[in-house]
């Protein structure tokens, strides 16, 4: 939702979050205004992507104290505190990450739009469980929809990535 | 106008007695779809998921005390899912995992939805629920706060401050019906508790009435025909009559996800498997 979603006349409201290792201020902000919202129409952070704004498409996942979470299903205001970390702050400065170089290379990139939330949570999965099964691999992707892939490519490139790192590090 | 990120309990109570227009935030996973589509604006919210009350589990007297707060992803653990394993395979079937890290017990409580997967198990626990105010603590079965589909009876100044339920000597089933494995709304759910030491069987339904629902005829019956000196899987007969006394006890209706014959079918065809399986 890309509209000014305050009224007139309404309070606003002015707090700090913490992205991708920086305090961020908002300022102006209405009191319902999600995350993934405040990201991307505030924080100039449009790598969040919006297909649904209720929880379904997984497009929006960021993590939260390093636990992945839709964005849209967060109220900003309530997200103060945390450590909040999107798709742009996964790499270094411009750096594609072993996970994204994976998807270009295995043609899991179509539309591209589900494409950062899929890394976030792919990402995620390959921090906690660096050999994961297939089924590991499905089960962690299962709250993100890709309508142009069939997901074979995306299944392809995560368990690519865990079988590089495992023989890189011996 | 204000979000304030709670850290006691007491400041809970303390800022809904203030203003009881305000609204309580755990996980968001109902709360924001409202806001998002402008069903609801909030005009102060009071953030619950950090207060230290309201977060984990323990146990507590032989019974598992599990904070308001606690989210699907902690009721997954396999720490959690060896006391209380109906509500842990429960919270396995929610949404996805972007949701259960999210999603809380007491959300899905407060929002009462028929459909709502923790409900069975906790109907069929006998749960216990702690609700918390300025005026005092008041403890209530699933029964009482939950009176129609969408329907609790929290007063405005008032949080579900935590739920209790017993640690079972036996084996527990959770069967949910969706249209497809991952971010499906349960077109009818089963919970069955065996308990070896009270020679019981507790079986409720989700999503098949306005609110859970206890099978009593189903659970009186079996309670008699099985050998509880040595349980084994019951004949086939006795299977079919638990599911169809399970279906009886279902009240559904025909709506956009379902029909109420295709969820009294699918009650007597989990009913009879969960059935089989703890027994097994
Ligand atoms: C994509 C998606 C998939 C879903 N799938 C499922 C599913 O498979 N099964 C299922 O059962 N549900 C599902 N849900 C619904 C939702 O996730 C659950 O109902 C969840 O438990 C809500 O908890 P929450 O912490 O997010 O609640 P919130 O959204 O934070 O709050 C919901 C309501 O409860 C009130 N509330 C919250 N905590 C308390 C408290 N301690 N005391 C009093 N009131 C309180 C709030 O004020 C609010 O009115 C899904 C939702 C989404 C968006
Ligand atoms: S935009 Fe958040 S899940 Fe779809
Ligand atoms: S690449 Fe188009 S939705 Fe996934």
């Amino acid at each position: 939702m890309s509209e000014d979603r305050s009224v007139a006349g309404e309070a606003t409201l002015h707090y700090t979050l913490h992205v991708n290792g920086s305090d961020r201020d908002v300022a102006d902000a209405w009191l319902g205004e999600s995350l993934l919202y405040v990201l991307r129409e505030r924080l100039g952070l449009p790598g969040t992507k919006n297909a649904c704004d209720q929880g379904e498409c997984g497009s929006c996942t960021v993590l939260a104290d390093g636990l992945p979470v839709c964005s849209c299903m967060m109220l900003a205001a309530a997200a103060v505190g945390r450590d909040i970390v999107t798709v742009e702050g996964l790499g270094d400065d411009g750096e594609l990450t072993d996970v994204q170089q994976a998807f270009v290379d295995h043609g899991a990139v179509q539309c591209g739009f589900c494409t950062p939330g899929l890394i976030v949570a792919a990402d995620h999965l390959l921090s906690v469980n660096p050999e994961p099964t297939e089924l590991e691999i499905r089960e962690a992707i299962s709250g993100n929809l890709c309508r142009c892939t069939g997901y074979g490519r995306v299944i392809a490139a995560i368990a690519g990535v865990a079988e590089e790192r495992a023989a890189s590090t011996g | 106008m204000s979000v304030r990120v709670a850290e006691s309990l007491e400041e809970v109570c303390s800022l809904l007695a203030a203003d009881p227009a305000t609204s309580l935030l755990a996980g968001g996973t109902d709360f924001m779809v409202e806001v998002n589509y402008n069903h609801r604006r909030p005009s102060s919210v009071v953030v619950i998921d950090r207060v230290p009350e309201l977060t984990g589990w323990r146990r507590h007297n032989g019974r598992v005390e599990l904070g308001a707060a606690m989210t699907y992803a902690e009721m997954e653990h396999p720490l959690f899912a060896a006391y209380v394993p109906a509500l842990a395979q429960a919270a396995r079937t929610v949404g996805s995992p972007q949701i259960r890290n999210a999603g809380t017990l007491g959300g899905n409580l407060a929002t009462a939805s028929p459909a709502g997967d923790t409900l069975p198990p906790l109907a069929a626990l006998d749960a216990r629920i702690t609700i918390c105010s300025v005026r005092g603590t008041r403890e209530v079965g699933l029964d009482e706060l939950i009176v129609g589909p969408k329907q609790n009876t929290l007063a405005p100044d008032e949080v579900i401050r935590s739920v209790t339920v017993p640690v079972v000597d036996g084996p527990q089933e959770f069967l949910k019906v969706g249209t497809r494995n991952a971010m499906v709304i349960s077109v009818a759910t089963v919970a069955l508790v065996l308990d070896r030491a009270r020679r019981s069987v507790h079986l409720a339904l989700g999503s098949v009435a306005p609110v859970p629902v206890r099978a009593t005829e189903a659970e009186e019956w079996i309670a008699g025909v099985v050998d509880w000196d040595a349980p084994e899987v019951p004949l086939d007969d006795v299977l079919t009559r638990f599911g169809e006394l399970a279906a009886a006890a279902s009240v559904p209706i025909d709506d956009h996800r379902s029909t109420a014959d295709y969820r009294r079918h699918a009650v007597a065809v989990m009913a009879r498997r969960a059935l089989a399986r703890v027994l097994s």
